[in-house]
């Protein structure tokens, strides 16, 4: 029973780690701001959760510690990960910083532009 | 037991120098801000393994907390890069 565990948690943290290797090659290796973001957010959630998942069935198995702290810890990461993520992609967009040659196609630039000439329209002139 | 955790500790390390390569390199001000927000998400990964290699479960407090101050730090840097200023005040006031 106790190899199992250990078995278990070796594999979690070999994960975790696995991810994490992936998130530094996807950071240092891809073109621009959009992408590098696209890397840290994904996969470094996920390597992270894995770890702290396999560190909580660690303490919990092995040293009958039920932490709830790190559960907590876990959840909090998985709910603002992608919050943060998203936030910086869109203060990237609107500071001005240009993606790469290689994007496809920009959907935002002209919903910003409509959305630019809307609240003009309904600034009051006397101020 | 104890060697595969340092080796994984050693690794976490490793990925945060990779990242701060990043953070010093980094063409634009965002891309300094992800590799940041990167590398605190890597801390808690190396505090949770040094809390398995000291053995005590007392590290584990700290992990929820620096979960939160990143998570701060990352909104209130997004706020200030986009609009320059963090708090924002409406029309009326």
């Amino acid at each position: 029973m106790d190899l199992i565990a250990d078995m278990i948690i070796v594999l979690l943290v070999t994960v975790g780690i696995i991810f994490t290797i992936v998130t530094v090659i996807g950071i240092l290796r891809l073109p621009d701001v959009y992408t590098r973001a696209h890397a840290a957010s994904k996969s470094a959630t996920l390597g992270v959760m894995s770890l702290l998942l396999g560190i909580f069935l660690h303490f919990w198995w092995n040293e009958g510690h039920f932490s709830v702290a790190l559960l907590l810890g876990i959840v909090f990461l998985f709910i603002t990960s992608p919050i943060g993520g998203h936030l910086m992609t869109r203060a990237a967009y609107m500071s001005g910083v240009e993606p790469t040659d290689l994007t496809v196609g920009d959907d935002l630039k002209d919903a910003v532009i409509e959305q630019r000439i809307e609240s003009e329209k309904n600034t009051p002139d006397d101020k | 037991m104890n060697v595969f955790y340092s080796v994984c500790l050693v690794l976490v390390i490793l990925s945060m120098l990779g990242l701060l390569y990043r953070v010093w390199k980094g063409p634009s001000v965002p891309d300094r801000l992800v590799a940041l927000d990167a590398i605190g998400v890597m801390l808690i990964s190396a505090i949770a393994l040094l809390s398995i290699l000291f053995d005590t479960p007392f590290f584990i407090d700290a992990i929820l907390l620096i979960a939160i101050m990143s998570f701060i730090g990352t909104v209130s840097f997004s706020k200030f890069i986009e609009r320059g200023e963090i708090i924002e005040r409406g029309p009326n006031s």
